[in-house]
């Protein structure tokens, strides 16, 4: 068998950067973008042909935001088990933080996690690396060394950046290298201690409230620095209506900022921590219904740019623990397009060629790495997806090594059959016989 | 001992089913009602020389308390050796949790040798909860961070209505939801980090009382106004409309940063002392569930006069406890009786 043609037959081909959401033949060869629409006989000889009637035929999938754990903290994920999950999950391209010791504020540290990610050999891994020297928020990081070596943006993320000097100084000496930074907005003395979100069922629960002022003022301080700086400044993942307000409101004057969002701030709403599970102890906490509301509104209109995974995985051993001790996080990579599919584009929230803009064309936009799009000629990253693919999640059977999800026991609607990498199929559902095309 | 009553006149209340007891907001009027009868006939019954009543003899009960605690853990002893059963005491300190075992793989080593009951305390909200999803036995709430102190706010309600509702609300016809009505009852001091306040509030609202809290804003939240409670921030100002004033501890321990200027300021503004007293109605309750701060939340002239009941809660705390176990051991042995015959 052939991987370096593909011919994907008779699916809903749907590419926003370039407007298109039609039946459609797609042609993939050498790695690229090679036709749409192709006649029968231009094909080239001993051609892959895979009948995807029925199915969309989408840019592979990009997420600004995912731990891979290592090296560091094997035991919740690793470069392997991370790139299984994202490929499962529909992403072609994942942008890599920097959440473990040792960090990722070295050239050789960004060299090594791009190395292994090499050698894995499964989705394209792009790290952030550190914005500050030992994420200690005092000083920049050597950002034109890290930018050589690969990085694709900087973050000190999953830490806010608690210094406004510092973010300002960075926003503008990265002009120099058209670099992104990243920003998780959350005043750290307002979320001290806290479990989730700050309202009346925190109240009830007794556990300590993240509240929405942490974010809020985060936010309203990012922004305000982008529009000094005129730096590349995404803030994210939101969670309240206060961020969406003041995102909204400086687009509308024009100002270049792009903020993202969780799914698990989508779906569900802070009464799930009723149980008390620490599988919805999730960074940013799943907020009240007002908030999933008005987050939801804001990604069909467009102030919310992007949807990001959120993968944070933590070892079974450590989210077995209470409340306060367990650590924030879950498995998000393999459940995010269908969730997003179930709770947006059922409900008619967003169509699929805007969920698959936030998915895919906006991170990548976002991001400045290619991909995102169908283009002739673009890099053949290409996510398959049956929106009649009803599943119920277990996240027992997830290929990333944590286990934890908010979505356990859900029934999702749509699933990812295939995602295929700069043309080589590195992930089908259930594996196909393929027939040759003559 | 009342001659009247003996352990074979005690009888389950049908509308009692739970194996745990892990809050109060989750409970109905009627279920609360049916643990304060069982208390109520269970201190009558262990009243006078002989104190003990043999109903759950070979049973055990392990306290597994993983915060410091006096009163609620000698209680709880009590209260089972009292009913007969055994006891077995666990504390974090020196124990396989300072090792870095788990709380719940710890809990089930204790379950495995054979409990029947688990009481447990700990700092964060939500632990009896795991634990009653992970454990076979029955599990008990004795204060779970500041969520709840159920059996704390079920002596304290049982304690107002020795003290102040006539004995109809032990008849099984009295209106489980209008118990407490026409009575105010106010919670003072630290609402935010008091889990006796938060089992105090559903409890109580639930038998009718009108419940003021009242606490400086940064200790008393504007939301709870929003869950239909009164909030107020002065004491002089609600103090004359109360019936029962439960003073509650300042958490010191639980506080990251000092919600009050000073301590003396807290004192001036919110401890009960013998000039608020004179504003108050005559036949005010003092409450506090200890223990005390003195001259913090109320003075000693106070905690020791003839209006405060005190002592009387703590002595009420044993006759809930054992209503408790006694409870929750035979609705468990109902629930696997009912699984084994359709098995």
């Amino acid at each position: 068998m052939n991987d370096s043609t593909w011919v994907l037959d008779g699916g809903r081909l749907i590419d926003p950067a370039n407007g298109i959401d039609r039946i459609a033949r797609l042609v993939l060869h050498d790695g690229k973008v090679h036709s749409i629409d192709t006649p029968n006989g231009d094909l080239p000889p001993n051609a892959s042909r895979l009948d995807v009637s029925g199915k969309i035929v989408a840019p592979g999938l990009v997420d600004l935001a995912t731990e891979l754990r290592e090296p560091g903290s094997e035991e919740d994920e690793t470069i392997q088990t991370g790139s299984d999950a994202a490929l499962a999950g529909g992403y072609t391209t994942v942008l890599c933080c920097s959440s473990t010791k040792p960090l990722m504020d070295s050239a050789a540290s960004v060299q090594l996690v791009r190395q292994i990610a090499q050698r894995v050999d499964g989705v394209r891994v792009l790290p952030i690396a550190c914005l500050s020297k030992g994420r200690q928020a005092e000083q920049m990081a050597e950002l034109g060394i890290l930018a050589d070596a690969g990085a694709a943006g900087f973050s000190d993320t999953p830490r806010p950046m608690p210094n406004d000097a510092l973010l300002k100084r960075a926003l503008d000496y990265c002009r120099m290298f058209d670099l992104p930074i990243f920003d998780r907005p959350e005043v750290p003395e307002l979320a001290e201690g806290g479990v989730m979100h700050d309202g009346r069922i925190g109240l009830i629960l007794g556990l300590k409230g993240l509240p929405t002022e942490a974010e809020d003022l985060a936010v309203a301080r990012d922004v305000r620095l982008a529009e000094a700086t005129k730096g590349r400044l995404h803030v994210g993942p939101v969670s309240t209506m206060g961020s969406i307000d003041m995102i909204g409101r400086v687009k509308s004057r024009g100002i270049r900022i792009s903020a993202s969002v969780c799914p698990h701030n989508l779906f569900g709403s802070d009464e799930a921590l009723r149980s008390y599970d620490s599988r919805y102890k999730v960074h940013p906490p799943m907020r009240s219904p007002s908030h999933v509301e008005a987050l939801r509104n804001a990604v069909a209109e467009g102030v919310i740019d992007a949807i990001e995974s959120g993968h944070m995985p933590r070892a079974q051993e450590k989210k077995a623990n209470d409340l306060d001790l367990a650590p924030f996080g879950a498995s998000a990579l393999e459940t995010t397009l269908a969730a997003i599919a179930t709770d947006l584009v059922e409900t008619k929230i967003l169509d699929w060629s805007r969920a698959i803009e936030c998915l895919s064309t906006s991170p990548a936009r976002i991001a400045g790495v290619k991909g995102g799009t169908l283009s002739v000629g673009a890099n053949a990253d290409v996510t398959v997806i049956d929106p009649k693919g009803a599943w119920s999640v277990e996240a027992k059977e997830f290929r990333s090594r944590c286990h934890s999800s908010p979505m356990t026991g859900r029934t999702l609607s749509a699933r990812v059959t295939h995602t295929l990498v700069g043309g080589r199929m590195k992930f089908e559902l259930h594996p196909t016989v393929k027939n040759s095309t003559s | 001992m009342d001659a009247s009553l003996s352990p074979d006149q005690l009888s389950f209340p049908a509308v009692w089913r739970h194996p745990h007891l892990l809050d109060l907001e989750r409970l109905t009027a009627a279920e609360i009602l049916a643990i304060l009868r069982t208390a109520d006939e269970l201190k009558t019954m262990t009243e006078g020389c002989r104190r003990k009543v043999p109903l759950l003899t070979g049973r055990t009960c392990a306290n597994l308390f993983f915060e410091n605690s006096t009163r609620t853990r000698n209680s709880f002893s009590l209260a089972a050796k009292r009913l007969g059963a055994d006891t077995v005491e666990f504390s974090s300190s020196g124990s396989s949790v300072a090792k870095g075992e788990t709380f719940v793989d710890t809990a089930k080593t204790i379950e495995a040798m054979g409990v029947d009951w688990v009481v447990t305390r700990h700092s964060t909200p939500g632990t009896p909860h795991l634990l009653a999803r992970e454990l076979g036995c029955c599990v008990l709430n004795a204060g779970d961070g500041p969520h709840e102190h159920p059996t704390q706010g079920l002596l304290d309600m049982l304690t107002i209505l020795q003290h102040r509702i006539g004995s109809d609300w032990k008849s099984e016809s009295a209106d489980p939801e209008k118990v407490f009505a026409g009575m105010t009852v106010a919670l003072v001091g630290d609402i935010a980090h008091s889990r006796t306040a938060r089992s105090n509030l559903w409890g109580l609202r639930k038998l009718g009382a009108h419940v003021i809290i009242c606490g400086p804003p940064t200790l008393v939240s504007h939301r709870w106004e929003e869950l239909g409670f009164e909030v107020a921030h002065r004491l002089d100002e609600i103090v004359h409309r109360c019936d029962v004033l439960n003073l509650l501890r300042i958490q010191f321990e639980r506080q990251k940063a000092r919600p009050f200027p000073s301590v003396y300021e807290y004192a001036a503004l919110y401890a009960m002392n013998g000039q608020r007293l004179r504003h108050a109605k005559p036949d005010i309750l003092i409450m506090a569930p200890g223990p005390i701060n003195r001259g913090v939340e109320i003075t000693p002239e106070v905690a020791d006069g003839p209006h405060s009941v005190i002592l009387e809660q703590v002595t009420n705390g044993i006759a809930v406890r054992m209503a408790s176990l006694w409870l929750l051991a035979n609705a468990k042995d109902n629930a696997d009786a009912s699984t084994e015959t359709l098995a």
